[in-house]
């Protein structure tokens, strides 16, 4: 049996939130699919960026007791989560205590104090949402199941910048034919592009949204954000594909602030490429939590005459 | 891409004359520009290894200041003072009151990883930033930037619960900020978002504030977390000579 057919799910606080839809929408996907999930238990946050600033071995710790849930009470092989920052700090725990003796030892004395056996690295595969799906199933399986098409919509892929950066985290990324580039990323695009949809030319695929100061210095972020959504409208991009959360609401809260704040209106809409996909596997818009989104996707997939 | 140089000449070190005439012949404005020479007395020698002491700054000697960071840093890219290359060279020279002239937007670093992605010594210049950051507030020379308070934030409620609930870590931030809930564009973007929900959702959405996520079995990680915290400050500390 293929390896992603089952695997650990890990949602992240963020798809407990303001990322409600990209869960459903994930979970919607892979049930078209044949695709299972099992939900972590008991999970914890992973840390983001805020524990890594206040400490980079607590975020360690944090990420850890996930993976050794998974890995050690649930005996999954792989867990999937399909935020950026959740894959992200979960692969970087794994290369920190791949490597790092200070990092496993402070970890095992967490772990030990915290009643749980601490997770050993090399346990568990870590992947994102794109990878189950583009793995899990491949392209031309998705392609015998679509219901619909994509055909006329002009997409922009934004992958923002954990899903590639730093490249030592991501030791089966730029490995050749079939894996991910982490210079131009490509397995979001491949996945739509079989679902119909026309990629545009994007050039800041992994361009930084400014996030993590979205709300401490809102005016980087706004013209960060601003930089891409003009850029996708350049390309010619009626939508930009998203696949984590918090790209997500940073693009969409700031395109609002931009409008408001500086008086730069874009026109450019936001969905997750779950429910772009799922749109394609027939799945209703509503409950793929189109209209949860900020930016009005639904009007425009109707208009485009495919929802 | 552009090659960013820093220009060591500053605006207020250039001298000229508005009315000046020297043997008769008359060199006023730009004919008497002269620069004023810089010096600097005041080496800190022990700033490399205070910052190499905190966590993200442990590998800054190895930089040997190619300028890839600086190149491809997103920030510098909208404010070409925020510069890498540059603090790290400081830094390692020990000119603190060169530094020091840049203090309020080292925290600006918005941790993109472009320039751990293009640093060919693996200096994790990403890390010396937060841990450059870190020093100046430990030290005192600027107060905690919102970032870290908005870090504290988010971790105090990770650390207590497990997870944590957006809704209630932006009404904290606004308020230790002493910034108003109601932004307009907050609100607008509440509004876009309402006008297609459901009342029930909406309904569910408050719910969240009041039934708030928490791991459960959580109670041992947390009090172990906190422990190790602790230590941790007190070793930074104690590695800034503070106390
Ligand atoms: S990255 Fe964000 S969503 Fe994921 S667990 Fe951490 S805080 Fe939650
Ligand atoms: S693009 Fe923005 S939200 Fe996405 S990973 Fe980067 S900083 Fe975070
Ligand atoms: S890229 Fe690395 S080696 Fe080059 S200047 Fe920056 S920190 Fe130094
Ligand atoms: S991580 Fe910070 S210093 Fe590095 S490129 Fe990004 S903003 Fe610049």
């Amino acid at each position: 049996m293929n390896k992603y057919q089952k695997v650990a799910y890990y949602p992240g606080c963020a798809l407990e939130g303001t990322g409600h839809a990209y869960n459903s929408s994930t979970k919607a996907v892979g049930k078209a699919l044949g695709l299972e999930l099992d939900e972590v238990k008991d999970w914890n946050c992973c840390g983001a960026m805020e524990v890594k600033n206040v400490d980079p071995k607590v975020q360690t710790y944090l990420s850890s007791r996930v993976m050794a849930i998974a890995a050690h009470e649930m005996k999954a092989k792989v867990v999937m989560a399909p935020c950026n920052g959740c894959y992200h700090n979960l692969k970087k725990a794994e290369y920190d205590l791949a490597n790092d003796e200070a990092s496993r030892q402070t970890v095992d004395r967490i772990s030990k104090k915290a009643g749980h056996e601490t997770y050993q690295a090399g346990s568990l595969e870590t992947i994102h949402a794109l990878d189950w799906i583009k793995d899990g199933i491949g392209e031309e399986e998705l392609k015998r199941r679509l219901k619909s098409s994509l055909k006329g919509l002009k997409v922009a892929n934004y992958y923002g910048c954990m899903y590639t950066r730093p490249r030592h985290i991501f030791p089966e990324k730029d490995q050749g034919p079939g894996s991910e580039s982490t210079s131009q990323p490509h397995f979001m695009d491949d996945l739509l592009a079989v679902a119909g949809a026309e990629n545009v030319d994007f050039p800041l695929k992994t361009a930084c949204c400014g996030g993590a100061h979205t709300l401490s210095d809102s005016d980087t972020s706004t013209q960060l954000v601003l930089n891409i959504l003009q850029a996708a409208e350049v390309a010619g991009a009626d939508v930009i594909a998203t696949e984590c959360p918090t790209c997500h609401s940073g693009l969409e809260m700031h395109q609002v602030r931009a409008e408001k704040v500086l008086g730069t209106k874009t026109k450019v809409r936001m969905l997750y490429f779950t429910q772009l996909l799922g749109v394609a596997l027939g799945v209703s818009p509503r409950k793929l939590g189109v209209h949860e989104n900020v930016s009005d996707g639904l009007a425009l997939l109707k208009e485009k005459g495919i929802a | 891409m552009a090659i960013h140089e820093k220009s060591l000449i500053r605006p207020e070190n250039l001298k000229t004359h508005d009315n000046l005439v020297l043997d008769g012949v008359n060199v006023s404005v730009h004919w008497s520009t002269f620069i004023q020479s810089r010096v600097v007395t005041d080496y800190n020698e022990a700033m490399e290894e205070e910052i190499a002491a905190l966590p993200g700054g442990e590998h800054i000697n190895r930089c040997w200041q190619c300028g890839s960071c600086t190149n491809s840093c997103t920030v510098n890219a909208l404010n070409p003072d925020f510069n890498p290359r540059y603090w790290i060279y400081l830094i390692r020279t020990g000119m603190e009151s060169e530094l020091l002239r840049d203090k309020d937007i080292i925290w600006q670093c918005i941790s993109c990883n472009k320039c751990t992605y293009a640093c060919p010594r693996d200096v994790f210049p990403e890390g010396v930033m937060k841990a450059t950051a870190h020093w100046l507030e430990l030290k005192g020379h600027t107060p905690k930037s919102k970032s870290t308070l908005f870090d504290e934030e988010f971790t105090a409620q990770v650390v207590a619960t497990g997870k944590i609930e957006e809704g209630r870590i932006i009404r904290n931030f606004f308020a230790r900020t002493a910034q108003p809930l109601l932004q307009d564009w907050l609100v607008e973007m509440v509004k876009r978002v309402a006008r297609r929900l459901p009342f029930k959702q909406g309904l569910m959405m408050g719910w969240g504030a009041v039934f708030r996520p928490r791991t459960r079995k959580w109670a041992k990680a947390s009090a172990a977390i906190n422990e190790y915290v602790h230590e941790q400050e007190a070793r930074n500390r104690k590695a800034l000579n503070l106390e």
